[in-house]
């Protein structure tokens, strides 16, 4: 009996984890056949690595939104600086190394950077609560990118000059390169992004994010998001667990930073890319696709992209759509009288039925 | 030699001492009440000894160790744990990932090890399993190991959070109001439990209780708190006899 | 000289974020949650006096008052239907995240509505500037008109709070919702009552902020509403001489971080302020400190 109990348990999370993948790998089938057949737009064509970099940051947001139970605003900005210091790597090694192994190293090199930025920002910021956490994260948010745009870094013969007021004052010699030029970013980093590998480091975050929810790590980070009083009473480490699940969501970001920056000739910190706009955007796919539910959040990032370039008509009222289907959206799913409601119908029609939630 | 041995304790909020000059002794293996009237500072005492609060003065000592004034997460560690009078599961987790929350420091693999899914995770994860089920079957909960917390009625509720507690493999349980709003039925089979637990883990329990005939029925010694400061302290029956207690639950 | 002169602009900023934050500080103080629509309904403001008076030619000071009345009824609707159903849910995110989208549909409706490019404002002001020491120093009309307004508003909220029925019950109500609704309170009518004031304030607040930096997108709002959570918050949120002085102070760090750090860093100089606050002292300057209870 306890064995079999015992089973069933690994059994069932293993299931919905292997649907989530399997969910992925449809999406890169069915897109592949599009692409051969030649169904597929250019303008789709071009959003299929921004979907890839959308479905990872929506993950990785509600690792610390969900699982951790904590609202951030600021995702934007740990994806900022994957995104710039991958691409600085990649610019600094560019003929230096083999490509594939420089896009292997940046994109280690983001997923680092803005997880060691995650602990930083975490462990003054994951002190506050509720309100005070959002605001003070996207105050990091916004400050990490007004920062980037004032960054200068060049490199000559010398080594590397680093500034924050102008190019000039790099003071370069003639052989000498800007990498980093304020606001005007960096350019010419290599176009290394693709929908495959965009697909391989989805699903690698999917592991690495649905392996650590049901483990042992896991476990003490919904109990901090349940009930921390409880969590430290049987000797969970409140700091310890937060830190970990706002930083491997961080370095997470991080890594689709890179993707993003490996996308572009030109990489800019501009409020439509890194500003808190992105990071509540964010939010909007992890709270429709519902908080704490892993596959949700890749289902409403790829609805959410795909959807305004299939229905072009509405693509005005898109914003606005979304903004209303939110609040409806919270309303339904977390006003008391709502709940009751949704309660008696369950009642009334499926009586009988256990209600069983866990993380899907 | 005393398990619990707590001398002087005092804490104030704001110029009231909610507890004042409390002294506690109690020997490995019993079973202690903590009783007084509604506002007499009970569960202030469960913090002070939790951690929750730090004591103005006072030492808390749990086999001869000094642990006064360490932190909450450090203290369980010592081997203190405890119930909530207002109830804190973790709700959105199942019944039996809340036992394993309980069971976190004793059964360990590292975060590399989860995340890569090692040989260890699956054998750690199997006999957390095992165990945690065993405490669940303790507290006829372990049918309803897949259920969420949150949708366990209310008395089994007050168990899980028990079975939660001893997870911890604690060598003192506290256990708030361990009977506040079940009906004698349950109270009986409450009190059961709770002498099969003290049998069954050899464990020392202290606890604080409304009801009367739960705390005559199974409690050796009891502590009297009343504003704060200890009324009286001894045997049950004595206690129980005493004056004072009577005008104290009742008024004059 | 210019240093007085940024000072004069600091203070003129500080008292626009101050009235803001007066209708944060209000709304959290008493509805315990974080309206992030808030700096939204300030855009609306100036939309509506923007269409009144360059759209129909009408009077600027109809145009104010229409405001008043169209940001007002705005504030009730929003947390009516809104905010209202959430109040008892079992995560306070609920209600934070639902703010958020009350931001988002206010910012994509006023797109819909006036499109995406800048209208310059023209301002309502019509005191003329004030000149001292021989014309070095010039303090504009709004300079005057705002700090005047943020003085007499922080009077008369401070006089409302402490002196008339409603406001002590929304003193009571911030206090303990339970027990106020015991002693015969209307809770739902207080804390409507404050949405009421928070949006009027609002509506004020993007007349002399249009006045004062006459261009006007749907985004106007959202940046100076953020700033002014975070002077409510260096005030001491809940307080209102609080948020008085915390407007003020973050309006003065804010122009003299522009004039002397960097243009480019000014937001990021008030974020850090903010951050700074809430690491040293969470309450704030004039904030009370609360426990949780086990």
């Amino acid at each position: 009996m306890n064995k079999k109990n015992s089973k069933f348990q690994l059994n069932k999370t293993t299931k919905s984890n292997f649907i989530t993948y399997l969910l992925v790998i449809a999406i890169y089938l069915i897109v592949q056949i599009l692409l051969a057949g030649g169904h597929m737009s250019s303008l789709m064509e071009g959003l299929l690595v921004p979907l890839c970099i959308y479905v990872m940051l929506a993950v990785s947001l509600n690792l610390t939104v969900g699982i951790l139970g904590e609202l951030s605003l600021g995702h934007a900005g740990f994806m900022c600086v994957g995104a710039f210091s991958g691409a600085f790597f990649s610019k600094c090694m560019q003929g230096a190394m083999p490509d594939g192994i420089r896009f292997l190293l940046a994109l280690m090199i983001g997923a680092v950077v803005a997880g060691i930025f995650g602990i930083l920002i975490g462990i003054p910021v994951l002190r506050l609560k509720g309100d005070y956490l959002a605001i003070v994260t996207l105050a990091f948010g916004e400050i990490i990118k007004n920062l980037v745009n004032v960054l200068y870094i060049g490199r000559d013969k010398n080594g590397f000059h680093f500034s924050m007021k102008d190019s000039i004052s790099l003071h370069l010699e003639e052989d000498g390169e800007v990498i980093i030029n304020g606001a005007q970013g960096i350019t010419g980093t290599p176009h290394d992004a693709s929908f495959t590998v965009g697909i391989i480091l989805i699903l690698i975050s999917l592991a690495i994010i649905l392996n650590l929810i049901h483990s042992r790590d896991g476990r003490a980070i919904m109990s901090i998001r349940d009930n921390r009083i409880a969590a430290e009473s049987v000797g969970i480490h409140i700091t310890k667990y937060k830190l970990m699940a706002f930083s491997i969501s961080a370095a997470i970001a991080g890594v689709a930073g890179v993707l993003y920056a490996h996308n572009l000739s030109t990489l800019t910190a501009l409020p439509k890319n890194f500003g808190y706009n992105m990071s509540i955007m964010i939010l909007v796919y992890v709270v429709l696709g519902g908080i704490g539910n892993i596959r949700g959040s890749i289902i409403s990032a790829v609805v959410l992209t795909l959807l305004p370039e299939l229905l072009r008509g509405l693509s005005d009222y898109r914003m606005l759509i979304y903004a209303i289907v939110l609040i409806a959206m919270m309303l339904l799913n977390w006003s008391p009288k709502a709940i009751e409601w949704k309660e008696r119908v369950r009642e009334k029609y499926f009586s009988g039925l256990k209600f069983k939630k866990g993380v899907k | 030699m005393a398990l619990l041995d707590v001398k002087n304790l005092t804490i104030s909020f704001g110029g009231l001492r909610a507890v004042d000059d409390f002294h506690l002794s109690i020997k490995k293996g019993q079973l202690y009440g903590l009783i007084g009237p509604n506002g007499a500072g009970k569960t202030t005492v469960f913090n002070l000894l939790t951690g929750v609060y730090k004591p103005d003065e006072g030492i808390v000592k749990l086999e001869d160790k000094d642990i006064t004034g360490l932190k909450t997460i450090e203290i369980n560690k010592a081997g203190i744990a405890r119930t909530f009078q207002n109830i804190r599961l973790f709700k959105d987790l199942t019944v039996l990932d809340n036992v394993k929350v309980g069971l976190h420091n004793h059964h360990t693999y590292s975060t590399l090890e989860g995340i890569f899914r090692l040989p260890k995770y699956y054998r750690v994860e199997r006999e957390m399993n095992e165990r945690a089920l065993e405490l669940l079957k303790v507290f006829d909960l372990d049918g309803e190991a897949d259920y969420l917390a949150a949708n366990l009625p209310y008395g089994k509720q007050r168990k899980l959070e028990i079975a939660r507690a001893l997870a911890t493999e604690p060598k003192l349980l506290l256990l708030d109001e361990p009977a506040a709003g079940m009906n004698p039925n349950e109270t009986g089979e409450l009190m059961d439990t709770i002498r099969f637990v003290r049998e069954e883990f050899d464990m020392t329990i202290l606890l604080i209780e409304h009801d009367m005939k739960l705390v005559s029925g199974i409690c050796e010694e009891l502590t009297v708190l009343n504003f704060g400061r200890i009324l009286t302290q001894g045997k049950t029956s004595d206690v129980l006899n005493d004056p004072q207690v009577i005008t104290a639950y009742l008024g004059e | 000289m210019s240093f007085i002169s940024y000072l004069i602009n600091g203070i003129s900023l500080g008292s626009v974020y101050a009235i803001i934050a007066l209708g944060y500080t209000m709304v959290y103080g008493i509805a315990k949650m974080l309206n992030f629509a808030h700096g939204d309904v300030i855009m609306v403001g100036g939309f509506v006096v923007f269409t009144i008076v360059s759209t129909y030619g009408l009077p600027p000071i109809l145009g104010i008052a229409i405001a008043i009345v169209i940001c007002t009824a705005l504030g009730m609707i929003i947390e009516r239907v809104a905010y209202k159903p959430l109040r008892n849910a079992a995560s306070p995110l609920a209600v934070l995240i639902t703010a958020i989208g009350v931001s988002y549909l206010l910012q994509n409706a006023a797109l819909l509505i006036f499109g995406a490019n800048t209208k310059s404002f023209t301002s309502v002001v019509s005191v003329p500037p004030l000149k001292l020491a021989e014309g070095q120093l010039i303090i504009s009309g709004e300079t005057i008109v705002t700090i005047i307004s943020g003085i007499i508003i922080m009077i008369f909220l401070t006089l409302f709070v402490h002196k008339t029925k409603a406001g002590q019950a929304m003193l009571a109500v911030s206090e303990d919702k339970g027990a106020a609704q015991l002693m015969g309170i209307n809770v739902n009518g207080t804390i409507a009552l404050t949405f009421a004031i928070g949006s009027a304030l609002a509506a004020v607040a993007g007349v002399l902020l249009c006045s004062a930096y006459p261009s006007l997108t749907p985004y106007t709002g959202a940046m100076p509403g953020i700033k002014a959570f975070v002077a409510a918050v260096f005030g001491g949120i809940g307080s209102i001489p609080g948020a008085m002085i915390g407007g003020i102070l973050l309006g003065i760090i804010e122009i003299l971080g522009k004039a002397y750090i960097s243009s480019q860093m000014a937001d990021a100089i008030v974020f850090a302020v903010l951050i700074i606050v809430l690491l040293v002292k969470p309450t704030g300057i004039l904030g009370k400190n609360i426990q949780e209870k086990v």
